[in-house]
């Protein structure tokens, strides 16, 4: 398997994609907003959508509406006008609506859009590779600088923000780690499955963890491990790769609860 | 302990406040706190006893009139520091954030969001959680705590700021009576051996009665402001507090 060069790529930037989407997906999930990457994927598709219609690379405009697209929910959420899950319903069909319409306008639903829906991992080049790995190390090494503040910001912003932490600005850290996330998970697992590498991993690791930081580490851990299963067994079973990578993270979580309620049983 | 300046903790001088335009929570309220005291500040729901301490600690602004703490707005850079232990202080999450993980987040008042804590920040932690007796338990997840061992825990983050003012907010609710004394009696410990100002705002005071130095009542304006002995009689009555 790993003698063809487009599998050696795919798990590449598969593995970078399998840690970056879970730690970005541990402060969404503490923060109660697991369905922010969802919602930033609908986004993502508008930007796919204008990239085509721009002749762009409709990977950078998908970040870049992305990018904006977070940092819209967390300023609708931050002013207090409107709430969280509104302000995601608000981005979220706008995003879908507005990808319909450059679709539409562009007049590209054909295979190519199908590719960033659900993920073309196998058609992943060296370039790539060196656009994720570098996006993802620029997020790890923010997440880990930033650490202590990001996690007293999602266990309690009030208290935070009497401590004189610069909040807004780590919320909005937070919104745009997402949107990296989203950006670079995309051909990986395709927009319609992007929240699910970041938040399943999370949730299976939170049934067996004993810390914040083994909560941390464990997801990173069954984020990367999710990725390279599923890869495997998509090359062998013949099955779509982001597909199969998150019917294996869902599994973890089957596995996670049981493992776990049998630990709290004892 | 944070250097502070002369003059009252907290003052608040005819401070009035509305949340969005709606009808006034507060009206014309002035108060002033001495330095090391131990205030108590009660009142019915929706008295504005939430409110008052929330413009205290920064959270809101005043629509008209001024708070100082120590001579200075609140949330003012090189302003004296706060341990805030919010109302309902509980954690959601579903992960087992430990006792000593969610005290840590303390420090943040005194070393930023940046970067690693340092030694004499561990040593903090371990202090705060040595002074409210969960030394033993630091490395348990919170949520597995009674209800009173976790509002401790909250005091223990609070403390972890090395604060000067203490400002808890019902800290108390779903805290079976005896831990309610006992946590009062842990306040009042703390207050004289760190001469930290603590601020408790309680829908039922009756716990920390016996520990406060001053008692503040709240509906809207203050209506009773002096030592817990001389609040007459028939505010003791909860019928009319209500």
């Amino acid at each position: 398997m790993l003698r063809l060069e487009f599998m050696r790529l795919a798990f590449l930037a598969g593995g970078v994609v399998g840690l970056v989407a879970p730690a970005v997906g541990f402060f969404l999930v503490e923060r109660r907003q697991s369905l922010v990457g969802d919602g930033l994927g609908h986004v993502a598709f508008a930007g796919v959508a204008a990239g085509y219609l721009l002749g762009i690379s409709p990977v950078l405009s998908a970040l870049c509406f992305a990018v904006v697209g977070a940092l819209a929910i967390e300023w609708l959420r931050a002013r207090g006008g409107t709430a969280g899950d509104q302000a995601l319903a608000l981005v979220f069909y706008t995003g879908i609506a507005l990808g319909v319409v450059l679709v539409s306008s562009a007049d590209r639903l054909d295979v190519g859009l199908f590719q960033f829906l659900f993920g073309s991992i196998l058609t992943v080049t060296w370039g790539d590779v060196w656009t994720v790995t570098a996006l993802g190390a620029v997020s790890l090494a923010t997440i880990a600088i930033l650490y202590r503040g990001l996690v007293a910001t999602a266990l309690d912003d009030e208290a935070s923000r009497v401590a004189g932490a610069p909040v807004g600005l780590l919320n909005a850290t937070i919104a745009v780690l997402a949107a990296l996330a989203v950006g670079i998970s995309m051909q990986i697992v395709g927009i319609l499955l992007i929240a699910a590498l970041m938040v399943l991993p999370v949730i299976a690791a939170q049934r067996v963890a004993w810390s914040l930081r083994s909560t941390l580490g464990l997801s990173l851990a069954i984020g990367l491990g999710s990725v390279l299963a599923g890869l495997t067994a998509a090359y062998y079973g013949d099955l779509p790769p982001g597909g199969t990578i998150v019917l294996v993270a869902a599994g973890v979580v089957v596995a996670g609860s049981l493992v776990g309620g049998s630990l709290r049983a004892r | 302990m944070h250097l502070t300046r002369p003059g009252p903790a907290v003052e608040l001088e005819e401070v009035s406040f509305a949340y969005g335009g709606g009808p006034p929570v507060l009206t014309g309220v002035s108060l002033a706190v001495e330095p090391g005291a131990f205030v108590g500040i009660a009142g019915p729901n929706g008295g504005g006893k939430t409110t008052l301490l929330r413009l205290v600690v920064g959270l809101e602004r005043p629509v008209s009139g001024r708070v100082r703490l120590h001579g200075l707005a609140p949330g003012a850079r090189d302003g004296p520091r706060i341990g805030y232990v919010p109302q309902r202080a509980q954690l959601a999450s579903g992960t087992p954030v430990t006792v000593r993980e969610m005290v840590e987040t303390g420090r943040l008042a005194l070393r930023g969001p940046l970067g690693p804590l340092r030694a004499d920040d561990r040593q903090a932690v371990a202090a705060a959680l040595e002074r409210v007796g969960l030394a033993e338990h630091a490395t348990v997840p919170l949520r597995t705590l009674s209800g009173g061992m976790q509002q401790r825990a909250f005091i223990a983050r609070a403390l972890a700021a090395d604060p000067v003012l203490l400002a808890l907010d019902e800290p108390t609710t779903g805290v079976d009576a005896e831990s309610q004394e006992s946590l009062a009696a842990l306040l009042a410990e703390l207050r004289d051996a760190l001469g930290v100002t603590i601020l408790y705002v309680s829908h039922e005071f009756g716990a920390v009665e016996q520990f406060v130095s001053r008692l503040v009542l709240v509906r809207g304006r203050i209506v009773f402001d002096g030592p817990p002995a001389e609040l007459p009689a028939v505010w003791h009555d909860p019928s009319h507090i209500h």
